[in-house]
């Protein structure tokens, strides 16, 4: 069955049972996006710490595929460098191009979402997250030598 | 006269015999683009085959019937909306293009400070975002008529919003979102009262029922021929003869002018002079002969096949625990059901949807305004029109359960 492809078990759990789905009081960056073709919408919070993601949170409303994405990416980029976490965006990103194998230490539940490549307009849903994650990351600095900006 | 043979209909859609893994295409997103009878593709087919040429332009016998074939399809096109004069029609690529020549023309041409575009929360985007562009450009105001909780126009107020210095009514007659027809007669002759012209998106009316430009009274009426079994980029804009007379141009180019100067050129007589550069000739020569179909099948049997197949997609979505958006009376509205089922969204639906072979809309449809106000970032979208189905409708139900089995587990 194709749909099985799309709609993996992990991937639904993530929908209905979010993780770190919740505002993050007092975090270094945030960034809000949206899909502009379906209204899904996510917003990403991080405490940044010496250049680590210490903690990593999202709000959003949207499909199972841009809500999934969103809740594994918190737990795949949690404790990782601010350039290790970019690093994985670029490999999420090249897995749903279809140019990147995954392999299963670095992604963890991600994964699952290899299967959206079949489904080129539900891409954009998967990516969603990552391209919050990335905009707020480079606002920290480690990128671009600006200053982090506060929340709020 | 109302007998509709559905699987006559049917056959003539040679679209329609294409399978996905096995299962035949049901079609359910006509509001998006309808699909084209074997007539429709065989006309601009032969119109590549025997007559090609650029219209208005060759000397040459096949220039000749360029000509003839795109001037003879205003004249059937026109006559479609049961207008005679043909120059009353202006070719454009469709509602969008005739809005924002219209908006353009008209209104940046005659707007300024303390003037009033009126528009409602209903609107496709393209008869939003070319007034905002206006009212941006001429510091005229941009005003909505609101909608009700049941999808209706909210006309309680339509005496405070319309008013002297209202110059502009723009209105759907059918909402691409929730399918609602509105009252056009009613608002034509409040408009007319205090002396606005109107300007009706006809996009999805059109298609779907028997439309009378002069019954109306309407100023200006922009369709799209791709809605209504025609090519895409074909449509246009119908007006009255002495509003044509008026509206600037939006684009400069060949066959537009009269004659050219260094400093400035002259006007080609209307409709020509809003037709600037190689126009789709074949394709409206293709919707004519869209016209020629849907006008055999009768706009009224048309729109009661569609009545008839609404009714029942209405019963069966609710029965099946969907939330229906606008109204659920099919006097008052047209066969474009948008819905939620259960907490679905809707693109989770649509992907679930398309592997049974089914297709429909996931999304704002253009209408973020119309989202806002119920409430929802998106919904799907079914849209019938004259080869669908009762039997498509079951189909349809029963794969929204299998999308609610994926989702409970």
């Amino acid at each position: 069955m194709a749909l099985d492809d799309i709609y993996k078990e992990v991937i639904l759990d993530h929908y209905k049972n979010p993780r770190n789905k919740r505002d993050l009081p007092g975090a270094e960056v945030s960034c809000t996006r949206n899909n502009p073709l379906c209204g899904d919408e996510i917003t990403v919070f991080a405490h940044v710490d010496d250049g680590t993601v210490a903690e990593l949170t999202f709000q959003g409303a949207g499909c199972s595929i841009s809500q999934s994405s969103a809740s594994m990416m918190t737990e795949a980029a949690a404790g990782r460098t601010v350039d290790q976490t970019l690093e994985l965006a670029g490999q999420f990103r090249g897995m749903m191009a279809g140019e990147v194998e995954p392999d299963d230490d670095r992604f963890g539940d991600l994964v699952a979402l290899k299967g959206v490549v079949k489904y080129p307009i539900r891409i954009k849903c998967a990516v969603l997250a990552w391209d919050v994650l990335q905009e707020a990351l480079q606002d920290t600095g480690r990128a671009t030598g600006a200053q982090p900006h506060a929340v709020g | 006269m109302n007998t509709f043979d559905v699987e006559a209909v049917r056959r003539d859609f040679p679209i329609l015999e294409r399978t996905f893994d096995g299962k035949p295409l049901v079609y359910l997103d006509s509001g998006a683009t309808s699909q084209k009878p074997a007539q429709v593709i065989e006309a601009e087919s032969a119109f590549y085959r025997l007559h090609n040429a650029n219209a208005h332009r060759g000397i040459y016998t096949l220039g000749e019937e360029a000509t003839e074939a795109y001037e003879g399809a205003r004249s059937r096109i026109a006559r479609f909306f049961g207008v005679e004069d043909a120059s009353r029609l202006v070719f454009t690529r469709g509602t969008t293009e005739s809005i924002n020549l219209v908006a353009y023309g008209w209104g940046r041409a005659s707007l300024g400070e303390g003037d009033e575009i009126l528009i409602t929360e209903m609107e496709h985007h393209s008869n939003i975002v070319p007034w905002q562009l206006v009212a941006q450009a001429t510091g005229a105001r941009l005003r909505y008529i609101g909608l009700t909780d049941d999808g209706l126009l909210d006309l309680s107020n339509l005496g405070e919003l319309l008013g002297d210095r209202t110059k502009i009514l723009g209105v759907t007659a059918m909402s691409n979102a929730l399918g609602t027809i509105t009252p056009l007669k009613q608002l034509v002759d409040a408009a007319h009262a205090v002396g606005a012209i109107v300007v009706v998106d006809a996009a999805q009316a059109a298609p779907h029922m028997p439309l009378d430009m002069d019954g109306l009274e309407a100023d200006f009426l922009a369709f799209s021929g791709h809605k209504m079994l025609g090519p895409t980029a074909s449509g246009g804009l119908l007006a009255k003869r002495e509003l044509l007379d008026r509206l600037q141009p939006m684009f400069g180019g060949g066959d537009m002018i009269r004659e050219v100067f260094h400093d400035h050129a002259t006007w080609n007589d209307v409709p020509y002079r809003f037709e600037a550069g190689t126009m789709q000739v074949a394709q409206q020569v293709g919707l004519a002969a869209a016209c020629d179909y849907l006008d055999a099948l009768g706009m009224e049997a048309v729109r009661a096949h569609e009545v008839e197949i609404t009714r029942y997609a209405i019963d069966r979505l609710l029965e099946a625990g969907a939330v229906v958006y606008g109204p659920k009376d099919t006097d008052i509205r047209g066969g474009t059901v948008s819905f939620w089922y259960h907490d679905i969204h809707p693109h989770d639906l649509a992907t679930i949807l398309n592997e049974e072979g089914i297709a429909v809309r996931a999304g704002h449809h253009c209408a973020q305004l119309v989202m806002r106000r119920y409430g929802t970032p998106a919904t799907v979208r079914a849209s019938f029109y004259v080869y669908n189905t009762n039997e498509e409708v079951d189909l349809l139900v029963a794969s929204l359960a299998r999308a609610g089995d994926i989702f409970a587990s």
